[in-house]
């Protein structure tokens, strides 16, 4: 239900976008939106359809690590692109696709071959199959161009794909594929899930993993095969990997993901292939794998979890928090050896910790503002009642974890003021408990373990 | 058809680019960094463009700086991926280089009008026109640029051997003795670069990744030292251009006019054919030799199982040495014709010879010498077993399977320090005598 919901919600962005965008544009951009034109309309929905079915299958290809098998398996493909051509000519694109995908699996076996030859690495494996098979097919192509003499163009449009010159024909063949690979991702999502996650599960379950993976990778060079004439053979190997790994950045869910790489693929392939319809000189193949790195680079900055703005800002946070324990535990040090309700200057505290002036004042401040410390008219700094309970309470977990640090990890007393200056700020409530259980006999908070220097 | 002057230029161009490639390859695969060829290739391509756009020259000077630029960029990109979003390292460099062929492939569209850039020319090179230029008696300009950049290549790799051997072997102990692998790591994608766009007039960006690779690959299936394995992989590539190019000249003339091929493509296809040769006929690591070690192990085990057998039967008998086995009986493990090579072998050594039983079957028993080839097998099987009782908790069923394996590999030296191990050696842990060492008496 939960996901059904999260369809809903992204189709109706979508769509709220898609109107707002109508709203804002020109009348000639407001004519290829409304797909009035019988090519456009093709085109937009053979992209949209086969950026679906790739961010689908690609989030599998994605998490079990094999995302550039993909590109081995695109250029493999060229090989029998050009046999079929050979023999029976350009005119029927059925046998050239049949011989796509022949060769495609042959590339992916190769793969699979090479791998297992000692000293030979998976990436070297990839490089080897891409390169040599490309070579193959270059040979084959130009073969089938001496014996079918003027009729070329056939063949380079696999290799740099001709988005615009997309006719019905191709795009009932992306929709088959799109149904095909939405009905084995949705019937098979529990096996697929597995062989991501846990292959030794699945074989203690019974289930074969070849027989999945086998799947999986005929999805993938369905997928490919009929992407090649839409977006290329090098872009295609961009849809199945940039959306799967856009979706990464926004969730741990992997129905979810798989959603979420399916709608970035399709909104990557509509919104490609109307700026390419609207604008003169604009390769669709290319812009729609633009917009692609557009959503992922949006996704791994702005993605609330794993994005880098949110990293950035959960650091920042955890910097202050610190900062802001450490100039609390500075002032109750001084407290503690010169009685309750002593102050320090400026000076002192810097001369505690290894801070800059600037900095000290910032977390000076802040804890002024929030009334856990005051400054008196002589300029002394001291605790409140209420930061003098959070002060000790800090002082407390980093005494704690010091003389854990050096009775039961060995770590010798000259170095443990660091290590638990680095490590007390995150400790949990429970652990502090369980601390106070391994080391009963402390007192509320217990003396410094390396002999602090007292402060003068 | 003649070997012309042409072809000399052909074959030496694509031997340049290809050495040129081979000589970085090497660090690429042992780093396993393959990929950052083929990525660093392709993403090249919006660099040239910008150059062009921004000098409106196909110097090659504005060239080299844009793809160089690009090159470092895609290596940069890949690096912050892959560490800030924590994306795997294939998938961040796919996603990087395609989006950069992609702009690469919108600016030619773009300035169509104004540039003279094939998208084609880049994939893959226009190594024909080269037999055009040297025809008229001109050295060909891809020719100088591949030297000098062949030349470069060549320093780089002498000039910081130690230094790029070490960060690519052990990049850690790099940094402990003052290497920055992460200097290397990027004066290496500048070279592959460099590399990559001086080779793209001649040969093709697809040819760049099959020499980046595939030599590398082949000569570290065949030896262990990285000099070598360098020079093999140069050699192998250059072997590979020449033949490539006499294909191209012979094949019209033996097979039909039909057959010719750009050589750079014929070039991949050769070294993948040097590497699938390599992979098969390996001395050390091919398929078939270590089709031979395996099946030359299989014999030698089953030739001792059945010495072992055989003496165990005799050992539960009341004769020493006549207690029979039936060929039937020889079930031990492997398929059929091993065990009867097997059986060969222990014949024609003399370790059994055959008898006939009382009941007239064909058996066979142990001569002098195979009683004692097969005590010293049983004694490390039982050595062993008395070790794993006495040092592991292994329970008292569970000792044999793991002596059945080990007992093959036992030296007679490391049974005695096994003896030395053990406080007590005489029987084994199921009150079985230990068979003592050759020469020793045996103990009454």
């Amino acid at each position: 239900m939960r996901y059904v919901w999260a369809i809903l919600s992204i189709v109706a962005v979508c769509a709220a976008l898609y109107f707002v965008a109508g709203t804002f544009a020109d009348d000639e951009t407001r004519q290829v939106l409304a797909l009035r034109q019988y090519n456009t309309r093709i085109v937009v929905v053979g992209t949209t359809l086969l950026g679906a079915a790739a961010g689908l299958i690609g989030t599998f290809m994605y998490l079990r690590k094999r995302a550039m098998i993909g590109d081995a398996l695109s250029h493999a493909t060229l090989p029998g692109i050009a046999i079929a051509f050979l023999i029976v000519g350009d005119k029927q694109i059925g046998a050239l696709l049949i011989g796509a995908a022949v060769s495609g699996v042959v590339g992916v076996v190769a793969v699979i071959g090479l791998r297992n030859v000692p000293r030979i690495k998976e990436d070297a494996a990839i490089g080897i199959v891409l390169s040599v098979f490309f070579g193959l097919g270059l040979v084959f192509v130009r073969i089938a161009q001496h014996a079918h003499t003027g009729n070329q163009a056939g063949l380079d449009r696999f290799i740099y794909g001709t988005t615009a010159g997309m006719i019905k024909q191709d795009a009932q063949w992306i929709a088959i594929t799109a149904a095909i690979v939405l009905a084995s991702v949705v019937l098979m999502f529990k096996e697929f899930r597995l062989v991501c996650f846990d292959q030794h599960f699945a074989v203690a379950q019974g289930r074969s993993v070849h027989v999945i993976d086998l799947l999986m990778m005929a999805m993938v060079v369905l997928t490919t095969v009929v992407g090649l004439q839409a977006v290329g053979l090098i872009l295609v190997v961009a849809m199945l990997i940039i959306p799967a790994a856009s979706a990464r950045f926004w969730t741990d869910d992997l129905p979810l993901m798989t959603i979420l790489a399916g709608a970035f693929g399709s909104i990557s392939g509509f919104s490609g292939a109307i700026v390419s319809a609207r604008f003169v000189n604009l390769p669709a193949g290319a812009v729609i794998v633009l917009a692609a790195g557009v959503v992922f680079s949006t996704s791994m900055i702005l993605a609330p979890r794993r994005g880098i703005a949110g990293a950035i800002v959960r650091r920042a946070r955890l910097a202050r928090r610190i900062g802001y324990q450490n100039v609390l535990r500075a002032l109750c040090e001084r407290e503690e050896d010169s009685g309750e309700g002593v102050r320090a200057s400026k000076a002192e505290l810097l001369r505690m910790r290894s801070w800059s002036a600037r900095r000290l004042n910032s977390l000076l401040r802040r804890a002024i503002r929030r009334g856990d410390a005051a400054m008196g008219p002589d300029g002394l700094i001291g605790l409140s009642r209420q930061g003098r309970i959070e002060a000790r309470r800090v002082l407390r977990n980093h005494r704690l974890w010091e003389i854990y640090l050096i009775r039961h990890a060995d770590v010798a007393p000259s170095h443990v003021d660091r290590d638990a200056d680095l490590v007390e700020h995150i400790l949990p409530p429970e652990l502090i408990r369980e601390l106070e259980l391994a080391l009963t006999e402390t007192p509320e908070i217990p003396p410094s373990p390396h002999g602090r220097e007292a402060f003068s | 058809m003649m070997w012309t002057i042409g072809d000399t230029y052909v074959a030496l161009v694509g031997a340049m680019s290809a050495a040129a490639c081979a000589l970085l390859g090497n660090y690429l695969v042992l780093r396993k960094m393959s990929l950052m060829g083929d990525a660093i290739s392709h993403a090249v391509l919006p660099g040239i463009v910008m150059a062009f756009l921004m000098t409106g020259s196909r110097g090659i000077g504005a060239i080299v700086v844009g793809a160089v630029i690009v090159g470092i960029l895609t290596a940069l990109f890949t690096q912050a991926i892959t560490r800030f979003g924590k994306v795997e390292e294939g998938a961040a460099m796919g996603v990087v280089f395609t989006i950069l062929f992609a702009i690469g492939l919108i600016l030619i569209r773009q300035q169509a009008d104004h540039v003279d850039l094939d998208p084609q020319c880049v994939l893959f090179g226009n190594i024909e026109n080269i037999h055009v230029i040297a025809a008229s008696g001109d050295i060909p300009q891809p020719a100088i640029n591949l030297a000098v950049v062949l030349l470069l290549d060549a320093l780089f790799v002498t000039l910081l051997y130690k230094q790029l051997k070490i960060s690519a072997l052990d990049p850690a102990l790099a940094t402990s003795i003052g290497i920055n692998a992460d200097v290397m790591h990027y004066a290496l994608m500048v070279m592959v670069a460099l590399t990559a766009v001086a080779s793209f007039e001649a040969v093709g960006s697809i040819l760049v990744i099959a020499m980046l690779i595939v030599p590398a690959v082949t000569a570290h299936l065949l030896t262990d030292r990285l000099p070598v394995m360098i020079a093999l992989s140069v050699v192998l590539a250059g072997v590979a251009a020449f033949l490539a190019r006499a294909y191209n000249v012979v094949a019209p003339e033996l097979l039909g006019p039909g057959l010719q091929a750009d050589t750079s493509a014929i070039m991949a296809v050769i070294a993948g054919g040097f590497l699938l040769l390599t992979i098969v006929f390996a001395p050390e690591r091919g398929l078939i030799s270590r089709g031979i070690h395996r099946i030359r192990l299989i014999v030698r085990i089953l030739q001792e199982d059945i010495l072992g057998r055989l003496y165990r039967q005799a050992e539960a008998g009341t004769a020493a040495s006549a207690a029979p086995l039936a060929k039937g009986d020889l079930r031990i493990a492997g398929g059929s014709i091993f065990q009867r090579w097997a059986l060969f072998r222990l014949r024609s050594r003399q370790f059994v010879r055959p008898v006939k039983s009382e009941s007239g079957r064909s058996v066979v028993v142990l001569t002098d010498k195979g009683l004692a080839r097969a005590a010293r097998l049983v004694r490390s099987h039982r050595l062993w077993e008395s070790y794993l009782a006495q040092h592991s908790d292994l329970p008292l069923d569970h000792l044999h399977m793991p002596a059945e394996r080990v007992e093959h590999f036992i030296s007679p030296e490391m049974g005695e320090r096994i003896q030395e191990g053990l406080s007590e050696a005489d029987l084994d842990p199921h009150g079985r005598e230990i068979p003592p060492r050759p020469g020793d008496a045996r103990r009454p």
